[in-house]
């Protein structure tokens, strides 16, 4: 566990580049009637280190942030940097790039490619990264194991249980070393038993030190983290450490008593 | 990404849906097939005209009446004719430097007997007896007739081998006995299976003496046609003037625009015979290409299809990482690989059936026709795969990952 006492925005002068720095980010889709202002002005900024915890009700503009940070959309305005590296200016190939070794995704339907193995599907972001097939390989088996699946890569995505797809999905994420973990719903589609699991394997990532960004709606997801972005309409409405209150109380309950929860194989599709 | 990784996932790709992989490669595959087949045809139908042209000999002139018209009637029967059994002697006689033999012949059709079968509209043809020579005619059995004979008219025939075999089923036709429009004659000799890519069925046919032959069915005087020996095939063109020269002077024409006969050079004919059936083979061929368009337009199509239907799994490609040119060539090489499976197929299938007879022709694969349908075939599968690549490959991340 990191410190969650200290308050994360306010420690990272000292410290290396923050990993994600959003300033004045706005977001427009459509044009006339049809517009939408998706975004109204966010900036924030995620030290290396922190693990964040973006809520919001539908609607509120989650999604998009979600495809700025995973450089998977450009802002209409505002400015990105993301690892020190200025995103808003990149190319379609240059982001393909930036999206391959600087962060990994985690998505609600774990987005595993049917019929390809765990592993295959692991070693994925290093084919497009131009890996040399041996070190692949090693690295994919590497990242299975960390995610406890190590005898699982013969498996095919629909031959795992839920919470084992998205631990697949997690190793796939880990894979390139990236910048930023960027999760969004990684919960979303599992029963309590496999979200606990991986939500503890968020939690040990973030003990060794990784960059997290989760996105949510479930409120004992996002008081897990060191800190709680909370969107609303497009703009940010609160910022906030984790406090020892959330820790106690919505938390352990669920993580104490998982067994209350109907218990079923959360199948991706 | 290296050339094995997009290999591997293309062929996920296809094999993904064996079934329909397999209906989008029948279009390629029959296209190729066909296209093979039919140049194999016409490569095998242009062989054997070779084939005729070495057997018949190219050094054989045909002198051919003229003054009887093409219009109907112009069997042996009529006197029309001005060639006759004594202009043959008489050109003999004159020892034309470049020919080496002059075989008249006459031909009908009669009804033959023997015993109590009967066969109607049998080819007659009377000749002398260098026919043999000329036609590089073998018996099987027997023996042909000889000039003797001729002279004689004796009533000796010589008949096609599938004549022989109906005729006389049980046993050796040689020595028996056959009726011709009613009059006896010999059996002497038996042909040996000939080609038979001529319109007449040479092994359906008898030859007897022109004397006789003239004396009982076609009448005396006149003949059909008189086939030219020359001394070798460099001598066919001097041999033709000089035939020319005798001919006019024997008949009595002073004006070339009178002569009342044609000389037709027999392998002109034949080439003339093999550029038709070159132009008829490459009319096919391109029937049997627009057949391998409509099965590229059908790749086109389905690898529409795939593309929509993956495009989710395009949007975690692109999420990973994965930039323009890989998403493009991993759908490019899934087209070429499946024309290039239906090519190999096409080819395999088009090498079964150029082994059976087409139309009287034994197919004769063109050697380079094999390399050329592979090729196309994986050129058309990278053609008619831009466009949906393409589509692939310019699918906007976010969009792709939101599709179910």
């Amino acid at each position: 566990m990191s410190q969650p006492e200290q308050p994360p925005v306010a420690d990272d002068s000292g410290r290396q580049a923050p990993v994600v720095e959003l300033a004045g980010i706005e977001q427009i889709y459509g044009k006339g009637e049809m517009r939408v202002h998706a975004l109204r002005g966010i900036d924030l900024t995620v030290a290396s280190g922190e693990q964040v915890a973006i809520m919001g009700p539908s609607g509120s503009g989650k999604s998009t942030m979600m495809n700025l940070i995973g450089c998977l959309d450009v802002p209409t305005s505002g400015r990105y940097r993301l690892d020190g590296l200025e995103v808003g200016d990149l190319g379609e190939a240059e982001l393909a790039r930036v999206r391959n070794r600087r962060i990994g995704f985690v998505f609600q339907s774990f987005n595993l490619i049917a019929r390809m193995s765990a592993l295959a599907n692991v070693e994925l972001p290093l084919v497009y990264g131009g890996i040399a097939r041996r070190e692949r390989r090693e690295r994919a088996l590497a990242a299975l194991e960390s995610v406890g699946l190590a005898e699982r890569g013969g498996h095919q995505p629909h031959q795992l249980s839920g919470g084992q797809q998205q631990r697949v999905a997690v190793a796939r994420a880990l894979v390139t070393e990236p910048a930023l973990l960027l999760a969004d719903e990684p919960t979303g589609n599992l029963d309590a038993e496999s979200t606990e699991d991986v939500l503890r394997l968020f939690e040990h990532l973030g003990e060794l030190g990784r960059t997290i960004v989760l996105i949510t709606h479930e409120a004992e997801v996002g008081a897990r983290a060191d800190r709680l972005v909370t969107l609303a309409d497009g703009v940010i409405v609160e910022d906030r450490p984790r406090t020892r209150g959330d820790d106690s109380a919505d938390l352990d309950d669920t993580v104490e008593f998982p067994q209350y929860a109907p218990v079923r194989q959360g199948e991706g599709r | 990404m290296n050339p094995s990784d997009v290999l591997a996932s293309s062929l996920r790709g296809v094999t993904a849906n064996p079934l329909r992989s397999i209906l989008t490669m029948l279009g390629v595959l029959i296209g190729v097939a066909a296209v093979i087949v039919l140049t194999a045809v016409g490569n095998g139908s242009a062989q054997s005209v070779n084939d005729a042209i070495s057997t018949l000999g190219s050094s054989t002139l045909t002198v051919r009446s003229s003054s009887g018209g093409m219009g109907p009637g112009q069997s042996g029967q009529d006197a029309s004719s001005d060639l006759t059994t004594e202009t043959a002697a008489g050109l003999s006689d004159m020892e034309l430097g470049h020919v080496d033999l002059i075989v008249p012949e006459v031909s009908t059709t009669a009804t033959v007997t023997a015993d109590s079968l009967s066969s109607d509209d049998v080819s007659v043809i009377g000749t002398s007896a260098d026919y043999f020579e000329v036609g590089d005619v073998d018996l099987s059995s027997g023996s042909a007739f000889d000039a003797s004979a001729e002279e004689q008219s004796q009533k000796v025939v010589v008949i096609g081998s599938t004549l022989a075999s109906d005729l006389f089923s049980s046993g050796s036709a040689v020595g028996q006995t056959i009726g011709i429009d009613g009059t006896s004659y010999t059996v002497s000799g038996v042909m040996s299976q000939q080609d038979s890519s001529g319109q007449d069925d040479p092994n359906s046919s008898i030859i007897a003496p022109i004397s006789r032959v003239q004396a009982s069915l076609t009448g005396l005087g006149s003949v059909d046609s008189l086939t030219v020996l020359a001394s070798d095939s460099d001598s066919v063109i001097a041999a033709e003037g000089e035939l020319e020269i005798g001919l006019n002077q024997l008949l009595g024409i002073d004006d070339e625009d009178d002569e009342t006969y044609s000389i037709v050079n027999q392998s002109e004919l034949l080439e003339t015979q093999q550029e038709t059936a070159q132009t008829f083979t490459v009319l096919l061929a391109a029937v049997a290409g627009i057949s391998l368009l409509v099965g590229g337009i059908g790749v086109t199509n389905i690898m529409l299809v795939t593309v929509t239907e993956r495009t989710r799994e395009i949007g975690i490609r692109k999420a990973l990482g994965a930039a323009r040119p890989a998403i493009l060539m991993q759908f490019l090489v899934e087209a070429a690989l499946l024309t290039l499976a239906g090519g190999i197929l096409g080819v395999l299938l088009a090498i079964v059936v150029t082994r059976f007879e087409i139309s009287g022709t034994q197919p004769v694969i063109v050697a380079a026709s094999i390399p050329i349908a592979l090729g196309i075939s994986v050129a058309i599968g990278i053609f008619f795969g831009v466009y949906p690549a393409w589509r692939a490959a310019s699918m906007r991340p976010i969009e792709a990952l939101r599709s179910s």
